[in-house]
């Protein structure tokens, strides 16, 4: 009996690990065999990927273009905003926090139909990429705030800009001599995420994008609603391969950060 | 550089007033120490000086002949040590006393020795490549001063800066501190509530109380001639004698004491050391408890007053708890003094 019951946890982590990891492995082996219907007894091939490739790198490409874009925006405009921040604690700059989060709380859908209604008949701008790019600096900002204002509460961010600001240094230097540096643990978190989650979002992209403008994950929504389930499978693996090297980094510069913080 | 401050006052938005009207004049290479209890205003002083916080209007702060008021805490070259150090983590030692001279635009190479000589004469030749993370408390004050005075500041401002050490070590810091001020020769203003390290690092003392200079003078005057029972009670701990003034004598639950002169409506304080067991004396006490200090015994006694009185005794041997002792107090070691008032 107590035998037994050492042996539960582990059975229980290792059947939690199965029902996560078979769909996975079920899904690449998609992406690999000749014939899903047949099995593997068909045999592995690339040509599925190859075929990925042809008909999708345009959606790759967009979907980078468009992380590296929404990580400038979100540097831009989230770095400063989250020193402002730090620097004026006080019940005006949380209510501020509050509504730069608010994105988090409405659904992508709304956000989208908030954007359609507001700048939908700007054509240019409707057709245009930087047109889903607002939605992706909007819906990721939040991370980008919160990561900084977090490692920049846990330092004495006044007095080391007034010992700054005592040997000669003006509001210009002491931001990029002590503020960015000491911020850095807090915007290299925020960054990793910014980019896994425009490269990931779906919902508000979905609503935004032109025939001529697929993402990367609106792109695996089409294959697998026009392409043979192969194919579709395939786009899965390569989707993979972009974003967990990226989720691995994430958690790597979150837990760094994390230690700063203590 | 000589330091001229005319009617500096600060009143904060919520209407509490941090600093009344204040006139203070330093002198070249001066040492004046800002020595108060928390409140007093003597961190705001110095922040008003270095330009860290807005004066009232109607002040002015000259450094050497030029009206500093209006100017930025960057443009004032002032040297700042604070409580916390404030040193930049993301520098090295190296890098954060070369940073003052970098925002001077020196040419490295003269950066580089200035750094160097800063560092020889704080001795911190080993530790120069070190990360600020990696030092201890003492070595981190030392990499501060080390940091204030790099770029040859015109007057240097020290905020609490041993406050953050342990006790061991702020006592063999504060002597340190006193010998690289002199050494530099600089013109310094140090704040502190502590008035050993005041009376040990300062030329002058300013002793602050409820937002205004009490009495300012060297350390000796304020010790022998303190101006205010305040200023009595904070430098050297002179303890109020409660008891009925009548003329020039003071009667007290133990007895009857001669004053040095007449003190109408004024308090009358005495200094641990200067109360003596003496069985000639005039008054009497029961002695509570004795503590061994090496050089002397701390003996506290009752009766006296309602409230214990403490003496200093020295001498082979002391009376034990219970005994009841005689007590003479020379009359011209008793401080007749005004009464604080209330703000």
């Amino acid at each position: 009996m107590r035998h037994l019951s050492r042996h539960i946890p582990l059975l229980v982590t290792l059947l939690a690990c199965a029902f996560l990891l078979i769909p996975i492995i079920q899904s690449i082996l998609a992406g690999l065999t000749v014939n899903y219907f047949r099995g593997l007894s068909s045999g592995l091939t690339l040509k599925w990927i190859g075929q990925v490739w042809e008909l999708y790198a345009d959606s790759i490409f967009l979907s980078i273009k468009l992380a590296l874009a929404c990580l400038a925006g979100t540097l831009i405009i989230g770095v400063p905003a989250a020193y402002v921040l730090a620097r004026n604690p006080g019940r005006a700059t949380r209510m501020l926090e509050e509504f730069i989060s608010l994105p988090l709380a409405i659904p992508g859908l709304a956000l989208a139909l908030a954007l359609l209604q507001l700048f939908g008949s700007f054509h240019g701008f409707r057709t245009s990429w930087t047109f889903i790019l607002v939605g992706h600096i909007l819906y990721t900002l939040p991370f980008m705030v919160r990561s900084v204002v977090s490692v920049l509460a846990a330092i004495d961010l006044k007095t080391l800009e007034e010992g700054a600001a005592s040997l000669g240094a003006g509001p210009a230097r002491r931001f990029i001599d002590v503020v960015v540096p000491n911020a850095m643990p807090g915007i290299l978190a925020g960054a990793l995420t910014v980019v896994t989650l425009s490269i990931g979002e779906f919902n508000l992209t979905w609503m935004l994008h032109t025939p001529h403008l697929k993402t990367l994950p609106v792109g695996l929504a089409d294959s697998y609603a026009s392409m043979r389930l192969e194919v579709a499978s395939a786009y899965t693996l390569v989707f993979f391969v972009m974003i967990v090297p990226l989720l691995m980094a994430m958690q790597w510069a979150s837990a760094r950060a994390q230690r700063i913080m203590k | 550089m000589t330091l001229t401050l005319r009617n500096i006052a600060k009143t904060f938005p919520g209407g509490t007033t941090a600093l009344r009207p204040t006139d203070l004049e330093i002198a070249k290479g001066e040492i004046l120490s800002l020595l108060g209890p928390s409140g007093c205003g003597k961190s705001t002083l110095l922040r008003i000086i270095a330009g860290l916080e807005t004066p009232d209007p109607g002040a002015s702060i000259i450094f050497d002949g030029e009206d500093v008021t209006q100017q930025s805490v960057e443009r004032r070259k002032i040297g700042m040590v604070f409580q916390s150090y404030a040193l930049f983590p993301n520098m090295s030692v190296r890098g954060n006393i070369g940073y003052g001279l970098k925002m001077q635009k020196l040419p490295k190479a003269e950066i580089a020795a200035r750094v160097a000589e800063v560092i020889d004469l704080c001795r911190l030749g080993h530790y120069a490549d070190r990360a600020i993370t990696a030092l201890s408390g003492g070595q981190r004050q030392r990499v501060a001063l080390a940091r204030a005075m790099a770029p040859r500041p015109r007057v240097l401002l020290l905020d609490e800066p041993l406050s953050a050490l342990d006790a061991a070590l702020r006592g063999q810091l504060r002597d340190e501190l006193a010998l690289l001020l002199r050494q530099f020769g600089i013109t310094a203003i140090f704040v502190t509530h502590d008035q050993d390290e005041a009376m040990a690092i300062a030329d002058r003392v300013a002793v602050m109380s409820q937002g205004a200079v009490a009495q300012i003078g060297t350390p000796e005057a304020l010790y022998r001639n303190p101006a205010t029972s305040f200023v009595a009670r904070f430098v050297g701990d002179a303890m109020p004698l409660e008891g009925q003034v009548e003329g020039a004598h003071l009667q007290l639950l133990g007895g009857i004491l001669r004053l040095p002169k007449v003190a109408g409506g004024q308090q009358v304080l005495v200094r641990a050391e200067d109360v003596r067991i003496d069985p000639q004396g005039p008054l009497t006490a029961r002695v509570e408890t004795v503590t061994f200090l090496g050089t002397h015994y701390r003996i506290s006694l009752a009766g006296v007053m309602t409230g214990p009185l403490f003496a200093l005794h020295s001498g082979l041997s002391a009376p034990r708890p219970g005994d009841e002792v005689r007590l003479s107090i020379p009359p011209e070691a008793l401080l007749v003094l005004p009464r604080e008032v209330a703000a």
